[in-house]
């Protein structure tokens, strides 16, 4: 269970390009959009939605499957990505994020995207529902397993401490959590606007498991789900140091990219680096 | 009219009712559960009931992945609590996404009494009235309060739904039906109408009868579902009686005499008043005397009534 082949790494890693790639061409056909955030998540979100979760595109509301609830949903072009390139809905769609009579809103609506499990966008919402998913599952006696991903800046908002404790307080050892910690946020750097370092300790005080790794890094990412996995009687917060606008040159890092589009030009160069990386 | 009964402790009861034979029934509250009464089911259910804590906008986030779970999961707080300090999380998180989470809120208006106004709710169904999706409901009493939840156990889609703290007299027959959306005909009249709402439509039964006694027929409805609104009952009082006076225990801005009054000045306009709480906050007293003082009697609504029969 928790040995992963080179040929799996190898997969997840193309799978994760492969959404770098819509997620750059999105925004740009958009012409808005939050790109950083997007990319930063792209190799957790490759691991989840190509690996561990189990979900059917031909039975998307399955009470059995599991759940991924993307609190930061201002995220939303790497789920659409990972929705598409697993069948819920044709790639083409894409192309149409943002516009007018597309299922695609700027922040993910459950209700329009088989595949999208909560509506969100108002920051500091989706630990409270992914919690209320998972005491679900104890309710129905159903065995699925409850993933969420909230962002570093997103733990600024008081309901996602509320939502923590809650998280422990009910033991629900069928949540796994991904703190996509990028440290940056619309205004710059997380621990200038309003710090919440240190964010693991943050974590563990409220109960929480931690498990701390390189959020692009699949082998490590997917080795800490199996590790959460064995976690019994509290929740798991896998923290992800990541980099905001990983995989384009000119985006990484930059806190101008947390939300404005790519330019035509500039999508062009974005793919053709995001080639190159094909080994 | 029967015994004063809260309808608050009618939600308990029959919350322990259904819970006993709808297992998709779950319950949150956050630390009042001895004040909403759903600390019963809590006893009844324990494995089915979550108390929260003093957190009340993570209670209605977590009611929301419980319905989105495929649960029915009922919320419950003051409704100051419920509504204002919470009004994103409904918003983003229930009412958006259309979810099927049942907000029972207690305590609504100015009959919470002693704690005061930072309690006592006077712009929640304003509030609650103004989201998509979102139904909103104030049972005039006791046995109209077990009705509606049982009816919101059956339709799909949030709800707003208002109780009270004090008791309030029974207004309706154990047989009444309530029907989502309607509003119900509890006097007939044919020179004025009074439409009311939660605990003001005993007062507006009393004044209808004391008008009687002066020689006017006044029709009072129990507009409990103030969302969506029974334009079809407004407008036939509207063409019937010519003039229509409305009651709240609420604001007089965004409620059910808003609504009325949206209705009637688009389709048929008709002099009206309203009979509600002056755009001000409440205060400590004890309820009867606040209702008193804040101009919610049956005196107020006769007055109202005479006001417009000139």
């Amino acid at each position: 269970m928790t040995y992963i082949n080179q040929g799996k790494i190898s997969y997840l890693e193309k799978k994760a390009r492969v959404l770098r790639r819509y997620i750059v061409r999105m925004i740009g056909e958009a012409g808005s959009g939050h790109p950083g955030g997007s990319l930063s998540a792209a190799d957790i979100i490759s691991v989840l939605y190509f690996d561990l979760l189990n979900i059917d595109p031909s039975n998307p509301f399955d009470p059995q499957r599991d759940r991924f609830v993307l609190s930061k949903g201002h995220g939303a072009p790497v789920l659409y990505a990972a929705l598409a390139e697993r069948g819920f809905f044709p790639v083409e769609n894409l192309w149409t994020l943002r516009k007018l009579d597309s299922p695609l809103q700027g922040h993910p609506d459950m209700t329009k995207v088989p595949g999208v499990e909560m509506s969100t966008g108002s920051l500091g919402q989706g630990l409270s529902a992914a919690n209320g998913m998972a005491l679900a599952a104890r309710v129905q006696d159903l065995g699925y397993r409850v993933y969420v991903m909230i962002g570093d800046g997103e733990t600024e908002e008081g309901q996602i401490w509320e939502a923590a404790m809650t998280s422990s307080h009910y033991s629900l050892d069928n949540l796994t959590g991904f703190l996509d910690h990028n440290g940056l946020q619309i205004d710059g750097p997380v621990d200038q606007v309003m710090s919440p370092l240190p964010i693991s300790e943050k974590w563990r005080a409220f109960g929480w498991e931690v498990i701390e790794v390189d959020g692009h890094n699949i082998e490590e990412i997917w080795k800490a789900c199996q590790k959460a996995y064995t976690i019994k009687g509290k929740p798991t917060m896998i923290v992800c140091k990541t980099i905001k606008g990983k995989g384009v040159s000119f985006m990484e890092d930059k806190v101008e990219w947390h939300g404005s589009a790519p330019s035509k030009e500039q999508v062009e160069q974005a793919l053709e680096e995001l080639e190159e990386e094909v080994i | 009219m029967g015994k004063n009964v809260a309808t608050r402790n009618a939600y308990g009861e029959v919350l322990i009712e259904i819970g006993q034979r709808n297992s998709r029934v779950v319950v949150l509250d956050a630390d009042l559960s001895k004040s909403t009464k759903t600390a019963g089911f809590g006893e009844a259910f324990p494995e089915r009931f979550f108390n929260m804590g003093i957190a009340e906008a993570d209670m209605m986030g977590t009611a929301a992945g419980l319905a989105a779970a495929g649960l029915i999961p009922f919320a419950s707080t003051f409704a100051v609590f419920a509504t204002g300090r919470v009004f994103d999380q409904v918003r983003n998180s229930i009412a958006y996404p259309n979810l099927n989470v049942k907000i029972v809120a207690t305590h609504g208006g100015i009959t919470v009494g002693e704690d005061g106004a930072s309690h006592q709710s006077v712009e929640d169904i304003a509030i609650m009235r103004s989201l998509p999706n979102m139904k909103v409901v104030v049972p005039a009493d006791a046995v109209e309060t077990r009705k509606v939840i049982e009816a919101a156990v059956e339709e799909k889609g949030p709800f707003y739904i208002r109780l009270g703290r004090s008791g309030v007299p029974q207004v309706l027959e154990e047989s009444a039906e309530f029907n989502l959306g309607r509003g119900m005909v509890l006097r007939k009249g044919s020179e004025a109408t009074i439409i009311a709402t939660g605990i003001m439509v005993s007062k507006a039964l009393e004044a209808a009868e004391e008008l009687e006694e002066k020689g006017l027929q006044v029709r009072v409805i129990n507009m409990s579902t103030i969302k969506p609104l029974d334009e079809e009952l407004i407008l036939e009082a509207a063409r019937e009686t010519g003039f229509i006076v409305t009651a709240e225990e609420h604001s007089i801005i965004g409620g059910l005499g808003s609504g009325v009054a949206e209705v009637l000045v688009e389709k048929y306009p008709v002099p009206m008043k309203r009979v509600g709480i002056m755009d001000t906050f409440g205060e400590s007293g004890p309820p009867e005397l606040l209702l008193e003082k804040y101009g919610l009697t049956a005196k107020n609504i006769k007055e109202a009534v005479l006001s417009l029969a000139k």
